[in-house]
C-alpha cells in the first residue's frame, strides 16, 4: 500500500470535458518523487516526442498541478505548477504556498493534469470525488478580490449542497489567474490568496490559454496514511522547532532584505539593474513596519510564518493589501522601478497581484520599458501616453494594467522582457537585448551575482540553471560537496517550502521522506541518480525549446549582457565578472552533471540513467551527434 | 456556576497567522491523523489574511445541548465542555442550527457531530499556538470571561468584525461583498 501519496492523479481534458483518474506507476513515484520531478517525467512522456513544436499556449500543452509526498506533513507546504513554459520553452517547476496541495491530497489526489482548451471560461471544482468543470464567465476579466469573493461564496454553496447537514465547511483552497493570465501574458502567475504566486514559468498564461480561470479544491478526508507515524511526527516537530527558533526570519521574513541586498551586498536590481546598490534609508525594514498588520502570517502547517500582511489604511493608496512585500517584490516593483518608498512599493505590489502578473517578470518588464524611455528609445507616445518616471508608482501601475490586458504597448510587454526586447528591437532597429536582464526568456530573480556578496553568488547561477532565471534553483560549479542546482530539486519535488527548511540537512529530509513513504532513499541515490535524472530531462526540454525560440547550447548559457558590465556604484563599484572564470566554472559544472563542453547531456550519461529515449530525441534534434 | 479550575480558550483573531497548526494538533489528538476537516478547531479564511480559528465557545446556557433531540450532548461537569456521545448522535444537525456560532460540524466520514471537548482541560491546539508564540489562542480561567455566549458568532460574522479592524470598510466590501 502506498504511503504519503493519495495514489492517483486527476486527468482533465477541457476540450472534451472528460475527467478521469490516472494511477502513477510506483516506480515513477520512486524515481521522480512528485512536484517538479514528476512534472518533468509526465511532461516528457506526454509531450517529449513533439516538444519543439508544442506551443505552450496551445491546447496540446499540459498544465500540471502537483503535490509531493512531503506536502502537508512537512511544517511548510507548497503546490507545484508546471508544464511547457511560455517563457523558457522548457519545463519549470514553479511552486506556490498555500493550502491547495493539502486540500487536494485530502480530496484524494496527488495532482491534476489539465489538457485541451475549454470552449468558454471555466473553473475546475474538486470536492473529494465530485469533480466538475464549471462556468467562470461571471468572473472572466475579474481581478483577485472579485475572483476570490465569487469562488469562495459559490464553492461554499456547492459544498453545502453536496454535504447538506455538515454544518459550516471551510472555504476551498483556490488557484486562479488574473486578467494577465486570461490574456495569455507570458508573465502571468498562477495565484493563490492575494499575493501568493507561482510566478516563474508563466503558467498563468497557460491556464488562460485553456480558458481555465481557477481550480478550487476542497478535501474532506485526512492526509494519506504515512509509513511511520511516530517517526514522521518526531522529525516534523524537530523541523518545526528549527523554524520557531529562527527569530530573525520569523520577525522579518524575506522582506527584511529590501534595504540590505542593496546597501550591504550590492545585489539588488535598481532602475532595471543599471546599478545594484542603493542606501536609501527610507527603504529600511523598519519603515515597512508602519504598514505591517502586527501578526506573523503563514500557510498550512508552517512553523516559520515568515510572511507579513501589509495594509494601507489611508491616503491616496488606501485599500492596497499585500504581503510585506516579500524581498522579490520589494526589489522588482520597488527599487527596480526607482521606488524607495514602502507605501508606493506596497501599492504597486498590490496592483500586479490583483492583475495576476508575476511580480518578478512584471517588475522586470516595467523597469525595462522605463529604461528605454529614459534612453529616449520609447517615447511617451510609444507608451500610449503613460507618464513613466522612475519612482512614480502611478505610471508603473498604469503600464502594468496595459500589460495585463495587452493594450497598446502592453501587448508587447506582456511577452516578457526577452521577447519584448526582440520585438521592440526589430521595430526600433536597435539591439535592445543589452537592456534585458533575463536568462533564456525569463527575467532573473532579484539577486545579482556581480558583487559576489549575495547568498546567490555563483557566476553561473542563472546561466546554467535548467529553470533559467529562477533564483530558487541556481546552478553552481559543485565543488567540495556542493550539490548545485540538484539541491533545489529536493524541496521542489518533495513539495515543501524552502523557507521553512533552513534547519534540516538533506539526510534528515530523506529520513523524513522514508518515514512518510516507507521508501528508503540514500543521498547517493538522490544526488547521483534521481535528482540528476530530473535535471537531464529538464535540460533536454530546455534545449529542445521552440516553437518561437531555441537556445543555443553553450552560447545562450550565458549571463545577460548587463552582468558583464562593471558595477557602476556603491562599495563594490568597478567589480566585474571574469569571463575566464565564468567559462571555467561553467565547464566544471557541465562535467559534473555529465554534459559535453556545450552543455548537451552526453549519451553515456543518459544511458546510465536509463534515459535512452531522451538520447534518441536529442539525436533526432541534432543536439547529440 | 463554573468551578474554579475550569478553563476557557480565548481567541484573538487578529493574531492568528493562519498556520493551522492547531488543526493538525487537534486532529492528531482526536483522530490520530492530520485531518483538517475533522479537527474540532478549524481556521476559516473567507478573506486571505483574515484567519478565524473557530471552535466551541461553551455558552453558559448550552443551547446545543438543549436542542439535541437524541440526548447525545452533555456538559462535562469537570471541564464545562460539551461532550458528544457518538452512539446516540443521529447527525440531524439541530445543534449546528441552534449554535449562535454555527460551530459544530459533522465528522467528515461518520454521521456524527464533533465538538471541542477541551482535551479534558489541556487543549492541544492552545499548546501549539502558544509554543509558536502566535498566542491567538490562550488558556484562561473560565471565570475570567464575563459572558461567553455573546462571543459566539459565525465564521462570517467574525471575519467581518476582524476584517473591519485590519483591512477597513472598503476592502471588506470588495473582499466579502
Amino acid at each position: 500500500m502506498m504511503r504519503g501519496y493519495a495514489g492517483r492523479l486527476l486527468d482533465v481534458d477541457l476540450s472534451s470535458g472528460s475527467i478521469s483518474e490516472t494511477r502513477v506507476p510506483e516506480e515513477d513515484l520512486k524515481n521522480y518523487v512528485g512536484g517538479r520531478g514528476l512534472a518533468a517525467k509526465i511532461a516528457w512522456d506526454r509531450l517529449g516526442a513533439e516538444w519543439e513544436t508544442v506551443d505552450p499556449f496551445s491546447p496540446e500543452n499540459i498544465l500540471l498541478v502537483l503535490t509531493g509526498p512531503l506536502t502537508g506533513y512537512y511544517p511548510g507546504s507548497k503546490t507545484c505548477v508546471s508544464g511547457k513554459s511560455p517563457q523558457s520553452n522548457g519545463l519549470v517547476g514553479s511552486t506556490v504556498a498555500g493550502e491547495f496541495g493539502v486540500d487536494l491530497k485530502c480530496a484524494g489526489y496527488d495532482g491534476i493534469v489539465v489538457t485541451g482548451r475549454a470552449e468558454k471560461p471555466c473553473y475546475l471544482f474538486i470536492c473529494d470525488n465530485h469533480v466538475e468543470i464549471k462556468d467562470a464567465s461571471q468572473v472572466w476579466g475579474a481581478a483577485a478580490r472579485e475572483t476570490l469573493r465569487f469562488l469562495v461564496r459559490k464553492t461554499r454553496e456547492d459544498v453545502s449542497r453536496i454535504r447538506p447537514r455538515y454544518g459550516e465547511a471551510k472555504e476551498p483552497s483556490i488557484l486562479y489567474i488574473g486578467p494577465a493570465g486570461e490574456n495569455r501574458s507570458r508573465i502571468a502567475a498562477v495565484m493563490s490568496k492575494y499575493s501568493h504566486a507561482a510566478g516563474y514559468g508563466g503558467y498563468g498564461g497557460v491556464m488562460g490559454s485553456k480558458n481555465l480561470k481557477a481550480i478550487v479544491a476542497k478535501g474532506f478526508g485526512p492526509l494519506p496514511d504515512v509509513y511511520d507515524d511516530e517517526k514522521m511526527l518526531r522529525l516534523a516537530r524537530r523541523f518545526a522547532e528549527d523554524c520557531l527558533e529562527n527569530t530573525w526570519f520569523r520577525r522579518w521574513g524575506t522582506g527584511g532584505g529590501g534595504y540590505s541586498f542593496g546597501a550591504e551586498t550590492s545585489s539588488e536590481p535598481v532602475r532595471n539593474w543599471q546599478t545594484e546598490w542603493h542606501n536609501k534609508r527610507s527603504y529600511r525594514r523598519e519603515e515597512f513596519d508602519k504598514y505591517w498588520v502586527k501578526k506573523n502570517w503563514g500557510d498550512f502547517g508552517c512553523a516559520m510564518t515568515c510572511l507579513k500582511l501589509a495594509v494601507i489604511r489611508k491616503g491616496r493608496f488606501r485599500g492596497a493589501v499585500c504581503d510585506n512585500p516579500d524581498y522579490e517584490l520589494e526589489a522588482y516593483v520597488g527599487t527596480n522601478l526607482g521606488i524607495f518608498n514602502p507605501e508606493h512599493n506596497i501599492y504597486v505590489s498590490y496592483v500586479v497581484n490583483e492583475l495576476g502578473l508575476c511580480g518578478i517578470q512584471g517588475g522586470a518588464v516595467l523597469g525595462f520599458a522605463a529604461e528605454l524611455h529614459q534612453r529616449k528609445i520609447l517615447s511617451k507616445k510609444d507608451l500610449n501616453g503613460v507618464e513613466l518616471k522612475w519612482g512614480d508608482p502611478r505610471g508603473f501601475a498604469a503600464l502594468a494594467e496595459k500589460t495585463a490586458f495587452r493594450q497598446g504597448i502592453g501587448d508587447v510587454l506582456a511577452e516578457g522582457v526577452y521577447r519584448a526586447a526582440v520585438k521592440l528591437g526589430e521595430k526600433k532597429k536597435r539591439n535592445l537585448l543589452k537592456y534585458a536582464v533575463q536568462e533564456k526568456g525569463m527575467a532573473i530573480g532579484a539577486h545579482g551575482v556581480r558583487s559576489g556578496r549575495d547568498y546567490i553568488s555563483s557566476r553561473i547561477a542563472y546561466a546554467c540553471s535548467v529553470q533559467a532565471g529562477d533564483h530558487t534553483s541556481p546552478a553552481s560549479p559543485m565543488r567540495k560537496g556542493d550539490r548545485g542546482e540538484l539541491s533545489s530539486i529536493l524541496p521542489d519535488s518533495g513539495v515543501y517550502c524552502m523557507f521553512a527548511a533552513f534547519g534540516p540537512t538533506d539526510s534528515e529530509i530523506l529520513e523524513f521522506y522514508e518515514a512518510v513513504t516507507g521508501w528508503r532513499m540514500t543521498l547517493r541515490e538522490w544526488y547521483g541518480e534521481k535528482a540528476l535524472r530530473i535535471l537531464q530531462l529538464q535540460r533536454a526540454m530546455l534545449l529542445l525549446g521552440g516553437p518561437d525560440f531555441k537556445w543555443r547550447p553553450g552560447v545562450d548559457d550565458d549571463n545577460p549582457p548587463r552582468f558583464w558590465e562593471p558595477l557602476p556604484s556603491g562599495p563594490f563599484k568597478g567589480r566585474r565578472l571574469s569571463r575566464r572564470r565564468f567559462e571555467k566554472e561553467r565547464l566544471e559544472y557541465f562535467k559534473a552533471v555529465g554534459w559535453d563542453e556545450k552543455g548537451v547531456p552526453k549519451p553515456r550519461t543518459l544511458r546510465r540513467l536509463g534515459l535512452t529515449d531522451v538520447e534518441a530525441k536529442l539525436r533526432r534534434a541534432g543536439l547529440v551527434t | 456556576m463554573d468551578s474554579v479550575d475550569r478553563v476557557w480558550i480565548s481567541r484573538r483573531y487578529e493574531h492568528c497567522s493562519g498556520c493551522r497548526r492547531c488543526e493538525i494538533a487537534c486532529s492528531l489528538q482526536h483522530e490520530g491523523k492530520i485531518w483538517p476537516e475533522a479537527s474540532r478547531i478549524r481556521v476559516f479564511m473567507l478573506i486571505p489574511g483574515i484567519e478565524i480559528p473557530h471552535l466551541c465557545f461553551q455558552c453558559e446556557d448550552y443551547p446545543c445541548v438543549e436542542a439535541c433531540p437524541a440526548g447525545a450532548l452533555t456538559v462535562n461537569s469537570q471541564t464545562g465542555a460539551v461532550e458528544v456521545d457518538s452512539s446516540k448522535c443521529t447527525g440531524c444537525g439541530l445543534c449546528v442550527n441552534t449554535c449562535p456560532g454555527r460551530v459544530p460540524h459533522l465528522h467528515p466520514e461518520r454521521n456524527t457531530i464533533v465538538i471541542c471537548n477541551l482535551c479534558g482541560g489541556d487543549p492541544a491546539c492552545v499548546k501549539e499556538c502558544v509554543k509558536g508564540r502566535w498566542n491567538a489562542l490562550e488558556l484562561v480561567p473560565a471565570g475570567s470571561v464575563a459572558s461567553r455566549k455573546p462571543l459566539a458568532k459565525t465564521p462570517e460574522e467574525l471575519t467581518r468584525e476582524t476584517a473591519l479592524k485590519i483591512l477597513g470598510k472598503e476592502v471588506l466590501k470588495e473582499a466579502l461583498g
